[in-house]
């Protein structure tokens, strides 16, 4: 019957027309997803591209699921921002360095009209009051750098979570631009990144309320895979672009990335 | 010549618990032209399934006689009251059951359309099988049955669904094919049709074969066992 | 509702403007679903119908294991997958995480047991009307339950399409194994996702339209060949 042989021939022209692959060479890169939704890698891949010829894939996920990804070896490089987090993964072996590379803060974000006072520039000190005034905060609660530095906070506040969580403390399990949506919709305040505050288009009422703390610098460093550990890794694509990043070139791009002629990251390699 | 074509060994069938037919043995042989009898849950329509190899017997055997003269077994088809086509077109309906059949390829396209003219169904060969008239469906069924040369047509119920015209069509056809040679099974509540159509009249009541008569004998005799003289009286006056 | 009429206008706005990065998303939604249901398919039909027709011991525990299945959450299913596409899973060495090909592969698994629990009534529903007929013909089960199959085409693209809607419309899976990868594995829902999680909502919902809009053209084409004239009404007899 020739309609059972037209739909093998389409079916196999299909899964063939899938399976060629970009023939570009490509390195898979897991970050996170405040990196991707503050628009940088729009800005810095096509760059990265023009200079090597080589295409950056990313996987953007928690920084918890990033490393885990780059433990699997399911990514040849690692781009994340918790200083602590990495530095464990370099240590376990996933890899040979960390690098930083840039920089950005977080800030307090919340409702204008700020009805718990936390306005102003100690981090600590604002969580306190937050606590007293049990307002409503929202935790990403995901594992993600944002939220290894939240928790930090709380500890330098003397709030023990584990024991008892202030009134008001919500987790949400979920990225940095829901976190954001849940609280513009709810009048909460929220911890958030520079760079994705910035893009954010959501905003209802809320402001930036508590920034400058020196605590609040939220470092971003890359890592290359290690080889030894996965051996199909492209080790040398991925050194490539770590070279390029941390050259004055990449940093320039870094440092040229702006949202409302703000720039969202502050070059640090070799710092 | 008569060649036993099927025969039963003391077959029984059973339902769970339900003995459906008990211990029967009979022999259609070739030329054959036998009706099958019985009020509802006689078991005549389970009969005709166990003889056309349907149903399996739970107990006791089905044979099939190969042929003295070939050496090949008894080919069979048959017809049921609502005859299910496929929504293809008549021709392609009787393409498949050439195929089905394993009649050799290079037959196939002659045998289709002899069998189109055979019950004269040339005219609508394109058509969807479904958008026939009932008595041009069963005639459908009939061209397949026919376009594979049985040794035995089943038959159950065959004009059951029909108008009158259509009744006369499909038995004048049935009636040609048993001419032809075929060996004829019908399983039938319409009298009248077994006196047209039948030699041979086999009575069941309750799953069991009461009577097993040329058709003659079968309408005429006074000494028949009570249940199917019983019926008889029934079933005649509204023939 | 103003949000709503806003997203409206931006749905309009982004088919009129044609962009090439949107158009690649749209394909490639497109291409990874129809593949991913070709191949479920294949499979899906053929378990259909092989349950619709099978006796053994313990089939009705698969059945409705397959019942069960239905409810599978997408993003299990791409859990799953991606264990096992990992490079530290069994198969890493294929090296065929975060592509296209992974997106089929989890698609096709989502949508196996929805064709397979559909066809496999389809097939059992049409048996019953004609199963025998088939069987006296000389058709085995298996074998009439793929003619039903074919017999059944029209309810058989019904289920495909439904299969389609799932694939088509899902997240959890494609999200997972494909990694959203901008220019590689972006799909419509995975766009979607993404701008809901930037806040730009209006554009999430404006996707969210144009992924409807673009399904209602693929209905619509498979509509026509329904027709008279169209492809599927070459077979002639389709109801």
């Amino acid at each position: 019957m020739d309609m059972s042989r037209r739909f093998c021939l389409g079916l196999g022209l299909l899964v063939s027309a899938l399976l060629a692959q970009a023939q570009t060479p490509f390195i898979v890169m897991a970050s996170t997803t405040s990196t991707e939704q503050s628009g940088l890698f729009g800005h810095l891949l096509p760059a990265f591209k023009a200079a090597t010829g080589t295409e950056v894939r990313v996987v953007a996920l928690g920084t918890g699921q990033a490393l885990d990804m780059g433990r699997r070896g399911d990514a040849d490089i690692v781009f994340v921002h918790d200083l602590a987090a990495e530095e464990k993964f370099v240590a376990d072996g996933f890899s040979l360095k960390r690098l930083p590379v840039m920089v950005n803060d977080f800030v307090l974000v919340g409702p204008a009209a700020d009805p718990a006072k936390l306005r102003g520039k100690d981090i600590a000190g604002a969580l306190r009051k937050l606590v007293a005034s049990g307002s409503s905060f929202i935790s990403r609660g995901d594992n993600s750098g944002t939220h290894a530095a939240e928790l930090r906070y709380w500890k330098a506040a003397g709030t023990d979570l584990a024991a008892a969580k202030p009134a008001g403390y919500k987790e949400c399990g979920c990225g940095m631009g829901p976190a954001l949506n849940i609280a513009a919709s709810s009048g909460a305040y929220v911890l958030a990144d520079r760079g994705t505050w910035l893009a954010f288009k959501n905003r209802a009422d809320l402001a930036v309320l508590v920034e400058g703390d020196t605590r609040m610098f939220n470092p971003y460093g890359v890592m290359v895979v290690n080889p030894a550990r996965h051996p199909h890794v492209k080790a040398a694509l991925a050194q490539g672009f770590v070279n390029w990043v941390v050259s004055p070139a990449g940093q320039a791009v870094i440092a040229d990335y702006k949202i409302g002629g703000a720039p969202l990251f502050f070059p640090s390699a070799g710092k | 010549m008569s060649a036993a074509l099927i025969g039963l060994q003391q077959a029984t069938v059973r339902f769970g618990e339900l003995l459906a037919l008990h211990p029967i043995s009979l022999q259609i042989q070739r030329g054959d032209r036998v009706a099958l009898v019985g009020a509802n849950g006689s078991g005549k329509t389970t009969l005709l399934r166990l003889l056309n190899g349907l149903q399996q017997p739970s107990q006791g055997r089905r044979v099939l006689h190969a042929d003295v003269a070939d050496g090949r077994r008894p080919v069979t088809a048959m017809l049921f009251q609502r005859p299910f086509l496929l929504h293809f077109s008549v021709r392609r309906n009787l393409q498949l059951a050439l195929w089905l059949a394993d009649v050799p390829a290079d037959v196939r396209a002659e045998r289709l359309d002899q069998a189109l003219n055979r019950v004269g169904l040339q005219a609508l060969a394109d058509r969807p099988a479904r958008s026939l008239s009932g008595g041009q469906q069963q005639r459908l069924a009939l061209a397949r049955a026919w376009a594979v040369r049985p040794d035995i047509l089943f038959l159950d119920e065959p004009t059951a669904s029909l108008d009158p015209s259509a009744k006369r069509e499909v038995e004048a056809l049935i009636d040609e094919f048993g001419h032809d040679g075929m060996a004829l099974v019908l399983s039938s509540h319409n009298l009248g049709q077994v006196k047209r159509l039948a030699q041979r009249v086999i009575y069941l009541d309750a799953g069991r074969l009461i009577a097993d008569l040329g058709v003659d004998d079968f309408f005429r005799r006074q000494d028949l066992p009570r249940e199917l003289a019983q019926f008889l009286k029934g079933e005649l006056s509204w023939t | 509702m103003d949000a709503f009429s806003h997203s409206l206008g931006l749905a309009l706005q982004l088919i009129t403007q044609a962009d090439v990065t949107l158009w690649r998303i749209v394909g490639l939604s497109l291409r990874v679903s129809a593949t991913a249901c070709a191949l479920g398919a294949v499979f899906g039909l053929l378990l259909g119908a092989w349950l619709a027709v099978a006796r053994f011991p313990g089939h009705s525990l698969l059945v409705g294991l397959l019942n069960t299945l239905l409810a599978l959450p997408s993003v299990v299913v791409g859990l799953i997958v991606y264990l096992l596409l990992s490079r530290s899973g069994p198969l890493g060495a294929l090296g065929i995480l975060f592509t296209p090909t992974a997106m089929v592969i989890a698609q096709s698994i989502l949508v196996v047991p929805l064709i397979a629990a559909l066809s496999r009534q389809l097939v059992a529903d049409a048996l019953r009307d004609g199963g025998d007929e088939l069987q006296a013909m000389g058709a085995g089960r298996l074998l009439s339950a793929v003619l039903l199959l074919a017999h059944e085409r029209l309810a058989v693209a019904t289920v495909l399409l439904t299969a389609f809607g799932r694939a088509v419309a899902e997240v959890g899976a494609v999200m997972v194994v494909g990694g959203n990868i901008d220019g590689v594995t972006r799909v419509m829902t995975t766009a979607i996702a993404l701008e809901t999680s930037k806040g730009d909502l209006p554009l999430a919902l404006a996707l969210g339209l144009l992924l409807l809009a673009v399904v209602a053209a693929v209905n619509l084409v498979l509509g026509l060949t329904r027709r008279p004239g169209g492809a599927l009404a070459g077979l002639a007899g389709a109801q």
